[in-house]
């Protein structure tokens, strides 16, 4: 609760410290703030709190785990703006203080226990989005982007909005845990057609807000269109607080329904993987490789969803945090890379990846690292990842799909080689200059490769705390 | 804990060549590996006269998944630890010789790959096993994909989906039988993943039938067995010859001893049920790769060729389940290693001199290269297995074990030795002897440095060839030990 509390009063300070328009003073602000409420969520780590506007909002370890994982990532995230966000730029301030605000509403998605606060959550989290997406004024790409975004965000909301309304038909209330139990009274039976199709519209809206297939159509366009800095929020941070909400409704208020949403999510995880690997493999553009293999996350982060069966905690909800971190991590690496190359050498395809190994042997390393780590190579958070949550729906009996995701993972390896093989196996264009990295983005760079890397071989700090 | 050492101590070296450049680097590199190789002579030395139990340590890894941190040596692992840290000085000497661009990230990658197979052959967790299976593939990967010949980007690629397929496969398998242990519905935090663990677990035939094929597929492709091996020469051919060396004569070694160690007394029954098919599928390969070999005109591809050939006795040695196949195949293990790393290396002299690997080019070479050409045909016989040298030892063992399988496919089996014969000794006539070439007149002889090199090599050649003993005594008792264990 105290980092809702702080970002938000800290966004408003950062409006205020805009009329300085100076990156100076803005970047290294919005990142002292948002260490201070990393600080204040631990501080929130095993300590019971009453919950919050009337039940609204609890913060459990569940919600400070997942909380934690959005912050880390957005503090990481924060010195790749630097050379996106000029200084000088009229809106400066207005950028970081959107990012914060940003924050709230995935932090209101992770701690919801009520269905308003859920939807209130995902608009915060998505108005800033679709602003962001579109920050790039002068690029026609980013202004489709923020329009395509806007246009199916808001049919989605409407969708999410409308399940809602009908589970509130269903069951007569909005409260996570008073929900779980009118789903599973049999008084309630003559109701099930509505609450079946609510909890349909609600599956739709939010697995579009994670790009699951097949509401994942949107997700190449806008990732590629988005300015990268955004672009790497938008596929970490929205996915990270979609599937914790996600994972929470299935497990608190529709355990009970586990016979109508279980066939639609292993359905719909089949589908991702297939999707978001095939379409990945397709691609020539780093960017849009990228903005696939999110998609492809996704499908293996269903599958946690499938071997939780209902359960906030235990292996399926730890593997889905491990993951999330994981993947996370790895992202914001890639994009990191990809962003600083991709603005000074102009190209955002595999072919302006070429040679990085010889002229910046830093970003060669932490993309190679990053590309390891999505693949799911040993050594690498991304291993553990996979594991915890395939071994997880193993355990409940599911072998088909896992069988499937890995034969989907065998399809990644070709698409996460290709960068590495653009880095050390192809020349560097004629003339060439190194890429140039200031100081704190490569401290951060070193940062991100250390956690993959610490996460993929002692794992053990971060397993299992669900 | 010197375990510990000996598997972290190329890390640590590998890191600090992260930083340390130019010739202080080659210094480090050598002088790390050598250290290594003393710490394992060391630990052999302790070990022939103490056992074991001093370099087993197991500590919780990933407390959440029952999955542990558990290394430990048996005369097996030794012997495959000492083959390795015996190699790789050699192998960093003979990339001395060349100037690869960015050296010391190529011998930082040398290095990282020790500790990765060591690491594979010291776990005692699946995991953990997995898990260095893994770490040593990624150098690897970018050593032959870096440094390597023009075709490097497309044949790396291969080498690496290959593998990483097989990999999986087999991690499908673990994870089956890690869940097997246990309570049947339990949290993973219940189930274990050590190898003691898998040893125990009672599975039904039909179980192990399909567990074998996936366990088997990552070891098959590794080392590779017919038809598994199309990746083998490719790869071989375009990767920078250290790699090859590395490839060949340690990472090879990893199909069969994980074959040892986690497939036959992992799944018996599985076992027993394929035995047959494998063995008729290794001495396809043998004979396959002996045919193909005979057609080569390029020096690496044939040598690539003529280690399929004589993987396939391996694997069918191994196969055969009886004491003089596994002994064999562990004594060709070592025999093996140090022949191939010798003709890769010399194969690399030659190209270093003339510029070029094709044999109609070549002609004549021996006249102005006396000591090459004596080295080259010792490394050439102990391949083709002349008594006295390690190949003779090795391979004997294994045709008298594959033929007290069966005495019709040891037959079939036994044309291996015919067979490298011809291709070998053909491509030396065409190389070292024959008609004088372009290059006979220019060309020199080896230089200290590569002697360097050559010399520990031909040692340990005559070594396992005068006294097998040495190495037969360490691993009796491992073998013997998984024998049991597969109920022979």
């Amino acid at each position: 609760m105290t980092s809702i509390i702080l970002l938000s009063v800290f966004g408003i300070l950062n409006l205020f410290l805009g009329f300085l328009r100076s990156n100076k003073v803005l970047l290294p602000g919005a990142m002292l703030l948002l260490l201070a409420v990393f600080g204040a969520n631990y501080a929130d780590w095993n300590v019971a709190h009453a919950p919050y506007f009337n039940n609204m909002l609890v913060v459990d370890n569940y919600t400070v785990a997942f909380t934690g994982i959005v912050l880390l990532t957005t503090i990481l995230l924060l010195p790749f703006s630097r050379s996106y966000v000029v200084s000088g730029e009229p809106n400066l301030a207005e950028y970081y203080a959107l990012l914060l605000f940003s924050l709230v509403g995935a932090i209101m998605m992770i701690g919801y226990d009520h269905l308003i606060m859920l939807f209130v959550g995902i608009e915060i989290l998505s108005i800033s989005m679709y602003v962001l997406a579109g920050s790039n004024k002068r690029d026609s790409r980013s202004n489709e982007a923020a329009l395509k975004y806007f246009l199916m965000g808001a049919f989605a909301t409407g969708i999410l909005l409308f399940g809602i309304a009908l589970l509130y038909g269903a069951t007569g209330t909005f409260a996570l845990s008073q929900l779980g139990a009118a789903v599973a009274n049999p008084a309630n039976a003559s109701l099930q057609p509505m609450l079946y199709i609510g909890i349909l519209m609600m599956i739709i809206g939010i697995g579009f807000k994670v790009s699951a297939a097949p509401f994942h159509f949107w997700t190449p366009d806008v990732y590629e269109g988005t300015p990268t800095f955004f672009t790497a929020f938008m596929s970490t941070v929205v996915k990270t607080a979609g599937f914790a909400a996600f994972l929470k409704l299935l497990a608190v208020a529709l355990p009970a329904a586990q016979g109508f949403w279980m066939p639609t999510i292993q359905a719909m995880c089949a589908l991702t993987l297939l999707l978001g690997n095939v379409g990945a493999a397709a691609q020539t553009n780093t960017k849009r490789m990228l903005a696939y293999s999110s998609v492809s996350h996704a499908g293996y982060l269903l599958i946690g969803l499938v071997a939780s069966k209902g359960m906030l905690t235990g292996d399926a909800a730890s593997g889905i945090f491990f993951y999330s971190l994981a993947y996370s991590i790895a992202t914001v690496a890639a994009f990191g890379v990809l962003k600083l190359v991709a603005e000074h050498r102009q190209d955002d395809s595999y072919a302006g990846l070429n040679g990085l190994g010889k002229t910046n042997p830093l970003l060669a390393f932490v993309m190679t690292v990053a590309m390891l780590s999505l693949a799911g190579i040993p050594l690498t958070g991304g291993f553990f990842g996979k594991f915890f949550l395939l071994a997880a729906a193993v355990g409940q009996g599911y072998i088909g799909l896992v069988v499937f995701a890995v034969i989907m993972s065998m399809v990644g390896l070709y698409y996460y080689l290709r960068p590495i093989i653009a880095m050390y196996m192809q020349p560097a264009p004629e003339g060439a200059t190194p890429v140039p990295v200031d100081g704190i983005q490569t401290v951060t760079m070193v940062v991100l490769a250390l956690l993959t890397i610490a996460l993929g071989v002692v794992p053990g700090f971060m397993s299992g705390i669900l | 804990m010197l375990t510990a050492v000996l598997l972290f101590l190329p890390l640590a070296a590998a890191l600090l060549l992260l930083v340390v450049k130019g010739a202080a680097a080659r210094a480090l590199a050598f002088g790390a590996s050598l250290l290594e190789f003393v710490v394992a002579a060391y630990v052999t030395f302790d070990f022939t006269r103490h056992g074991s139990t001093a370099y087993n340590l197991d500590y919780r890894w990933i407390a959440s998944a029952g999955i542990n941190f558990h290394i430990g040596l048996d005369g097996l692992s030794l012997l495959m630890v000492l083959l390795t840290t015996f190699l790789v000085p050699l192998i960093l000497l003979s990339a001395f010789k060349r100037d690869y661009d960015n050296p010391s990230t190529f011998y930082a990658l040398v290095l990282f790959m020790q500790t990765g197979l060591l690491g594979v052959f010291v776990s005692l967790d699946a995991f953990l096993f997995y898990f260095f299976w893994e770490v040593a593939l990624i150098p690897i990967y970018l050593l032959a994909g870096a440094w390597g010949g023009e075709r490097r980007v497309a044949v790396t690629l291969k080498f690496f989906l290959y593998t990483v397929v097989g990999s999986l496969l087999m991690l499908a398998g673990f994870v089956y039988l890690y869940l097997q242990t246990g309570p049947a519905a339990g949290s993973l935090a219940q189930h274990s993943s050590e190898l003691t663990a898998f040893y125990s677990l009672k599975l039904s035939a039909a179980e192990q039938s399909w567990l074998f094929w996936l366990i088997f597929a990552a070891f098959a492709v590794k080392m590779p067995i017919f038809p598994f091996h199309t990746w083998q020469p490719d790869t071989y051919t375009e990767a920078p010859a250290p790699a090859t060396m590395l490839l060949s004569g340690i990472m090879l070694k990893m199909g069969i001893y994980g074959t040892l160690r986690w497939l036959l007394p992992v799944v018996p029954l599985g076992v027993s049920q394929w035995q047959k098919p494998v063995i008729i599928l290794s001495v396809i390969g043998i004979i396959y790769g002996a045919i193909i070999a005979i057609r080569q005109r390029d020096v690496k591809r044939l040598i690539a060729y003529s280690s399929l050939s004589h993987v396939g006795l391996m694997a069918a040695g191994v196969f055969s389940l009886t004491q003089i196949g596994l002994q064999g195949a562990v004594v060709q293990m070592l025999a093996h290693g140090v022949n191939v790393v010798g003709m890769f290396f010399i194969a690399d002299a030659i190209e270093r001199r003339t510029g070029t690997r094709y044999i109609p080019d070549l002609g004549g070479l021996t006249r102005r290269t006396p000591i090459l050409s004596v080295c080259f045909l010792i490394m050439l016989l102990s391949t083709v297995a002349l008594p006295l040298t390690g190949g003779f030892v090795g391979e004997f063992l294994l045709l008298a074990g594959v033929y007290e399988y069966n005495a019709w496919v040891g037959a079939v089996a036994g044309l291996t030795i015919i067979f490298s014969a011809v291709y070998l000794l053909r491509m030396f006539q065409r190389v070292m002897l024959g008609p004088d070439s372009s290059f006979s007149e220019t060309i020199t002889d080896l230089t200290g440095g590569e002697l360097l090199v050559l010399v520990p090599l031909i040692v340990l050649v005559f070594w396992i060839g005068l006294f097998p003993n040495t190495f037969l005594h360490i691993s009796e008792p491992a073998v013997t030990n998984i024998l049991a264990l597969v109920g022979r």
